[in-house]
């Protein structure tokens, strides 16, 4: 029993509380991230490791063979990013609006339809989509011949001009769900005194979406872009599972995470190589570091959060 | 937009809006799991339609069952998910419990040093957990990808239920102080049957993703033994892309649990994103 007047005394509880969790965090999170960082500053000579320093990144910007690798990869990437910010947001906020009108019935069966293909693997949604678009098993080029639209039929996930953005809709396809039930969220929490006010001053239907409700979950858009910049940028299941470890075709796909998996492990010929897989790692770390702070510093501070 | 207002034609474009993107959603999984069902021929004759009698065939779930060892993969997959569950409820709760109980020096810098992680992928670090798990054996063990998901997890469960934690009533707490609890006793049975919701949708946000990963289990645990099911079906459809039958077996038997895992807690996790948890 603790006497009532408490003595500055070592409270081992509190240890005890957070002891497991933050060893493990340290150990398998922390630690290996900061040791990723420091291998790219290494290399492998014969058997030993040897420090060289920045020599590694060099390499990577600055040799003709890898830096063409690194900027497709990185170019490849953003036009991934784009694809998700440009399609899958709207759709995303589109849907929850409809979704968020009153009295609509049928919601919780639409919304809970919508969001299936979220909880599907990459390895389902990536060989499932390969398939329906294949020119093997054609129903792909049947369904466009029945709307009279088959001339606009090509192996899409074949062609180097197009792959990449077929993987791009085809994960927006897959993850639109998400956008959709954050917004729907931020949505419902607008209350009601709100829109009634914008009513009495004429404000109704689409402009009451346009100038009130939408500003008021710009946050939870924000939220939403930066998540799915973290996501995109180690994205990786996806293309693996579709195209496999090159990427193909020609490295039209290639991403960042792609790449690095690549360089880690090597394929066909090449060997692989921790050292300048680090450095690659090393690189993402710095891209997201530089997406997380920009939104932290940049976005957010500017949104205003509205408590209600 | 007001109960008057609302017209139908408003409400018949709606709906028509929704029908559409739900087909949308729904179109790859339904033509996969129905030609799944069907001969080959069928599969290339007509594969839009539902199997009848003549087309009917289970071919494809014959190849999948004698070649794959699916039953093992679902078995590690469970064991990789419910182990790496039970460790981030258990040592998230404990942390996130020690940090909103208890003023102590550091509480914030520590609060913040775990929240680090909600927004750095662990991913960035796989060469050096590669490296970590060959020299302390883990590799190829289903251990190795517990610890990584646990680690993965532990951020944002303890962001998410600290959050819980500041709201369960202090007078209570103090009450059982007074009847001589230990802490321990405090946290594990008052504190902790009170953010039972919290830990579900901690659980549920966490469970699919886990379930899902292709990266960890490729990297840290390929062998045949500690194969996931989502590593085994990615293998063996690679092996037996030109069976048609089996690739679509395999596919429908990798849907179906996770399907089965959604319409038990679809409403617990829809509940969970509406709830603004995850902020």
């Amino acid at each position: 029993m603790p006497s009532p007047i408490r003595k500055p005394q070592i409270r081992w509880h509190i240890a005890v509380f957070l002891a497991p969790a933050v060893l493990v965090y340290t150990a398998v999170m922390i630690y290996p991230l900061f040791n990723t960082l420091r291998l790219s500053l290494y290399t492998e000579v014969g058997q030993e490791r040897i420090f060289v320093g920045l020599e590694n990144f060099r390499t990577l910007f600055g040799d003709a063979n890898w830096s063409r690798q690194f900027w497709n990869a990185l170019g490849n990437n953003f036009w991934f990013f784009a694809i998700h910010m440009l399609v899958q947001n709207p759709i995303g906020v589109a849907l929850a609006a409809i979704l968020s009108s009153p009295r609509l019935r049928f919601s919780n069966f639409y919304r809970s339809a919508i969001f299936i293909p979220t909880i599907l693997s990459f390895v389902i949604v990536g060989f499932a989509w390969k398939l329906i678009l294949s020119p093997i098993w054609g129903i792909a080029p049947s369904m466009l011949d029945a709307i009279g639209l088959k001339s606009l039929y090509a192996p899409w996930l074949g062609r180097e001009a197009y792959a990449l953005t077929t993987l791009s809709l085809v994960s927006v396809w897959q993850f639109v769900g998400i956008p959709m039930m954050l917004i729907y969220a931020a949505l419902l929490s607008i209350p009601d005194e709100i829109l009634e006010a914008g009513e009495c001053d004429g404000i109704t239907g689409m402009a009451a979406f346009w100038k009130i409700k939408l500003p008021l979950v710009l946050p939870s858009i924000g939220i939403i872009s930066i998540l799915t910049f973290v996501a995109n940028f180690n994205a990786f299941d996806l293309i693996y599972a579709a195209q496999g470890a090159l990427a193909g075709p020609d490295f039209s796909t290639d991403i960042l995470g792609t790449f690095m998996y690549r360089t880690f492990f090597g394929f066909q010929l090449q060997l692989g190589d921790p050292h300048m897989g680090s450095a690659i790692a090393s690189a993402m770390f710095g891209i997201i570091l530089i997406g997380v702070c920009l939104y932290l510093f940049g976005i957010q501070r500017r949104l205003r959060n509205y408590q209600f | 937009m007001s109960k008057a207002r609302q017209s139908t034609g408003a409400t018949i474009a709606a709906h028509a809006v929704l029908i559409v993107y739900t087909i949308i959603a729904l179109f790859p999984v339904f033509v996969i799991v129905i030609n799944s069902f069907k001969t080959r021929q069928a599969i290339f004759r007509e594969p839009l339609t539902l199997p009848d009698s003549d087309s009917f065939s289970l071919i494809g779930y014959q190849t999948v069952l004698k070649q794959g060892d699916f039953f093992l993969y679902f078995q590690n997959s469970m064991i990789v998910t419910v182990g790496s569950l039970f460790f981030i409820l258990l040592f998230g709760a404990m942390a996130a419990f020690a940090l909103a109980e208890y003023r102590f020096r550091g509480n914030m810098l520590m609060g913040l040093y775990l929240a680090l992680g909600i927004m750095i992928p662990i991913r960035i670090g796989t060469v050096a957990i590669l490296e970590m798990m060959v020299q302390t054996g883990l590799v190829n063990t289903l251990w190795a990808l517990i610890l990584v998901y646990t680690a993965q997890g532990l951020p944002l469960a303890v962001f998410i239920l600290s959050a819980f934690m500041k709201q369960v009533s202090d007078d209570l707490k103090n009450a059982g102080r007074i009847d001589g609890l230990s802490e321990y006793k405090i946290f594990f049975r008052l504190v902790l049957p009170l953010v039972r919701p919290a830990m579900a949708t901690v659980a549920v946000f966490n469970m699919i993703p886990i379930w899902n990963d292709l990266w960890f289990p490729l990297i840290l645990a390929p062998s045949e033994q500690t194969k996931t099911l989502t590593l085994g079906s990615q293998v063996f459809i690679g092996q037996f892309v030109t069976d048609w039958n089996a690739v679509l077996s395999a596919l429908s038997l990798a849907i179906l649990p996770v399907m089965a895992l959604y319409v038990v807690f679809s409403r617990q996790l829809i509940r969970g994103i509406t709830s603004g948890a995850v902020k």
